[in-house]
């Protein structure tokens, strides 16, 4: 590493689009480097002998090679290398939380900034896309092995991804008419354009995955009959953790108050900021509350800003050090007018007579002794409630398991909240089913749910080749 | 996939659509729905299913043109393909009640309660449906219900055709000449008010009344939760838990308003649809 004392070149600005602007519209924020501002930057990196930033990436990209290879304006090359262990870059160069990842690790962090990795990765990705510079790799012989694809979501695209390169016939189950998973119904158009999602999806269909959309895997078809009658070989489930969560307090059913799941896929994959010229509308509050603090309620909140609401407030039952958004989604959010209500907890939603949301009964909170998850639990604070109005409410504070997939399929061990067990490899306790990514560790990240994917796909692929899994090590316990 | 195999209408603005999809047809269930789009910028809407034919590889719906997304599916030929069908959704009918059961069907609730119909009457149930409508042009599949009842009865608003008045009606008498008690379960099926009135008219006798509920819905897999209802003080999804329920322990009034949310952007979006298929 380094103990040159010279003053290191600050980071370079990722150009934005302005916070008064950009509450109009549903264009993406950040607008990328220039090829120039892109060198620029990557030639910050250090090259380390032992790259730390590459122990904080979950599917472990060989960062200092492809930042060089940017350094050098290489960029295509650059996209490439990258993708040699990440299918999706244009993804995960905008949507990874990098300060806590690779960013995180890296050295220049310590005396200043740390190198953009994540804007480099969606620099060079971009650059290969729009520049009609992708290539396919050369196709594997095919070893007549077919595997199921449960979910399109970022763990089932890196599994079908990594599989079809290694030869095998893949089929992509998907309950949805698009694929993309989380990356199409949830995160919205302002932080990743849903065309890049798209050219991901099509890049695979290329290397040969085929896709099965519309399919709700335990309804139309269950795992149990693909692997029985439909000639399956193996089975992996990324269905991700399709179940919102209720705050289980009064008023929560009456119109105009929306869990975050419903009001983000209407935006997102249905399209209703485009309503009429899309035919699915989504109600448009002036007045709106969210309720949570996590990424999720970030674009709930930063959605309704864009939908024209006046007054935008994130209810948050704890202080600002516990919000588990992204710092800069938080930054980003302040940025377009929303206002953060701390230590606030909603006690009621009050009706206006007709059935519609008019009010939050909100009640003060303050931190008393750490919890479970080591973060100091709120309790109300007697004789501190307030009224909030709002005719639109979004309660994001996060989703469990979905049973209609679970729920149909024999002999897969489910723990007490109803994610499915599995090892660290993602094996299950069925035969020739693996899982990974939110169905088995509860909300996460994309990119964990990637490197759920990755490591799935090697176990799964030295079971199709010797029918057996990989005999178990010490490490590989039950996630619980 | 999804090919409209055929498209017959049924009455004014009525119309009945059997589109090929095997996989659907393999599992669907009598009382199950499915999610339908028109076309890629079309909403997912559900639909029960009306029918389904394992050996053709079909399912029946039968749609009610009332805005937007079921004017789009009224207006695809015979030969075009949905964008989108998914299924079968929900949980299916419970059919193990014995003796009479009384299946009621307002409107195009026909559709639906044709194939618990059927299953009752082929597993031994006596059964009595009553069919109602506003009027006699708006009935259809009277033939298919009867083929499927041990007595068919028709009510229409205006008196067109049956006996005028309300479903209730014939309903009520039902159960009041029902000495021994042979009625173990009502079905009702049919808007809102109609299931409402039915189930307060089956109260007092404390007989098990089940209905559909149709509300709005976006995944229909239980991951949005825009469905939910209010069953019996619970929260209940009506696309996992239903869309079948207690007819008795609905919370109406919620169920009717939260149906309302978007009322205004229904007919902003028909408007600009019909002003479209103008220029065009």
């Amino acid at each position: 590493m380094t103990d040159k004392r010279v003053k290191l070149p600050p980071r370079v600005p990722m150009p934005e689009q302005p916070a008064e602007t950009r509450v109009d519209n549903f264009l993406e924020v950040p607008q990328g480097y220039t090829a120039a501002q892109a060198r620029q930057e990557a030639q910050r990196c250090l090259q380390c002998r032992k790259p730390k930033c590459m122990d904080g990436c979950p599917v472990q990209v060989d960062i200092p090679a492809f930042l060089k290879l940017v350094a050098a304006g290489q960029f295509a090359q650059a996209a490439r290398q990258i993708k040699a262990s990440n299918c999706l870059p244009a993804v995960c160069g905008r949507v990874c939380p990098q300060e806590s990842q690779c960013e995180g690790q890296c050295v220049l962090g310590k005396r200043g900034t740390p190198v953009a990795i994540g804007a480099l990765e969606r620099f060079a990705a971009d650059y290969e896309r729009e520049n009609d510079l992708v290539e396919l790799p050369e196709p594997a012989p095919p070893t007549g092995k077919r595997v199921a694809v449960i979910g399109a979501g970022p763990a089932g695209l890196t599994v079908a991804g990594d599989l079809i390169r290694l030869g095998h016939d893949v089929t992509v189950f998907e309950a949805f008419h698009q694929a993309g998973g989380v990356l199409v119904y949830g995160i919205p158009e302002f932080r990743l354009p849903k065309d890049i999602v798209q050219a991901e999806v099509d890049y695979l269909r290329r290397l040969g995955v085929k896709l099965e959309l519309n399919q709700v895997v335990g309804k139309s078809v269950t795992i149990d009959e693909l692997l029985d009658e439909e000639g399956f070989d193996a089975a992996f489930v990324g269905v991700g953790a399709g179940l919102p969560q209720a705050m289980n307090i009064p008023g929560e059913n009456l119109g105009g108050v929306y869990f975050a799941n419903e009001y983000l896929t209407r935006v997102n994959l249905m399209k209703a900021y485009d309503f009429p010229n899309h035919d699915t509308p989504v109600a448009r509050g002036l007045r709106v509350c969210v309720v949570g603090g996590g990424n999720v309620a970030m674009d709930a909140a930063r959605t309704a800003r864009r939908l024209g609401a006046q007054a935008v407030c994130v209810l948050y039952r704890r202080s600002r050090d516990e919000l588990p958004a992204r710092a800069e989604e938080v930054h980003h959010a302040e940025q377009e007018g929303i206002e953060f209500r701390f230590l606030c907890a909603p006690l009621e939603f009050a009706g206006d007579g007709t059935g519609m949301v008019r009010q939050v009964r909100c009640q003060e909170m303050e931190l008393g002794a750490p919890d479970q998850s080591g973060r100091r639990r709120p309790v109300p604070k007697p004789g501190s409630e307030t009224l909030l109005d709002a005719n639109l409410v979004i309660v994001a504070i996060g989703s469990g398991a979905n049973p209609v997939l679970t729920r149909q399929t024999a002999g897969l061990n489910l723990n007490r909240r109803g994610y499915i067990v599995a090892d660290k490899a993602g094996a299950t306790s069925r035969k020739g089913v693996w899982a990974g990514g939110d169905i088995v560790t509860g909300s996460a990240t994309v990119i964990l749910a990637m490197g759920a994917g990755k490591t799935a796909a090697k176990a799964i692929h030295h079971y199709l080749l010797h029918g057996e899994t990989e005999p178990k090590t010490d490490e590989s316990k039950a996630v619980a | 996939m999804s090919q409209i195999l055929r498209k017959t209408l049924l009455g004014p603005k009525i119309y009945e659509l059997v589109v090929a999809t095997p996989r659907i047809a393999k599992k669907a269930r009598p009382g199950q729905f499915l999610v339908v789009m028109a076309d890629d910028s079309g909403e997912r809407i559900p639909l029960t299913i009306a029918d389904f034919d394992l050996q053709e590889g079909s399912v029946t719906m039968v749609l009610a043109v009332v805005g937007t997304s079921s004017l789009k599916l009224s207006r695809m030929a015979e030969g075009d393909s949905l964008h989108a069908v998914i299924g079968p959704l929900g949980t299916a009918s419970e059919l193990d009640y014995p003796g009479t059961v009384v299946m009621i069907a307002g409107g195009v609730g026909a559709a639906p309660i044709y194939p618990i119909a059927r299953a009752f009457y082929r597993a031994g149930n006596r059964v009595v449906t009553i069919q109602g409508s506003r009027s006699r042009e708006l009935l259809f599949w009277t033939d298919r219900l009867a083929a499927v009842s041990d007595q068919h009865l028709i009510t229409t608003d205006d008196g067109s055709a049956g006996r005028r008045g309300l479903v209730t009606e014939p309903l009520v008498e039902l159960l009041r000449g029902d000495a021994d008690k042979s009625i173990s379960c009502v079905y009702a099926i049919g808007p809102a008010v109609m299931m409402k009135s039915c189930a307060a008219a089956t109260q007092p006798f404390g007989v098990k009344t089940i209905v559909s509920l149709n509300t709005i819905m976006v995944d229909g897999t239980g991951m949005c939760g825009g469905c939910r209802v209010d069953v019996g003080g619970q929260t209940r999804f009506t696309c996992v838990d239903g869309p079948e329920f207690d007819g008795h322990l609905v919370n109406w009034q919620l169920l009717t308003a939260r149906q309302k949310t978007y009322v205004q952007h229904e007919s902003c979006s028909l408007n600009r649809y019909l002003q479209l298929a103008v220029v065009q």
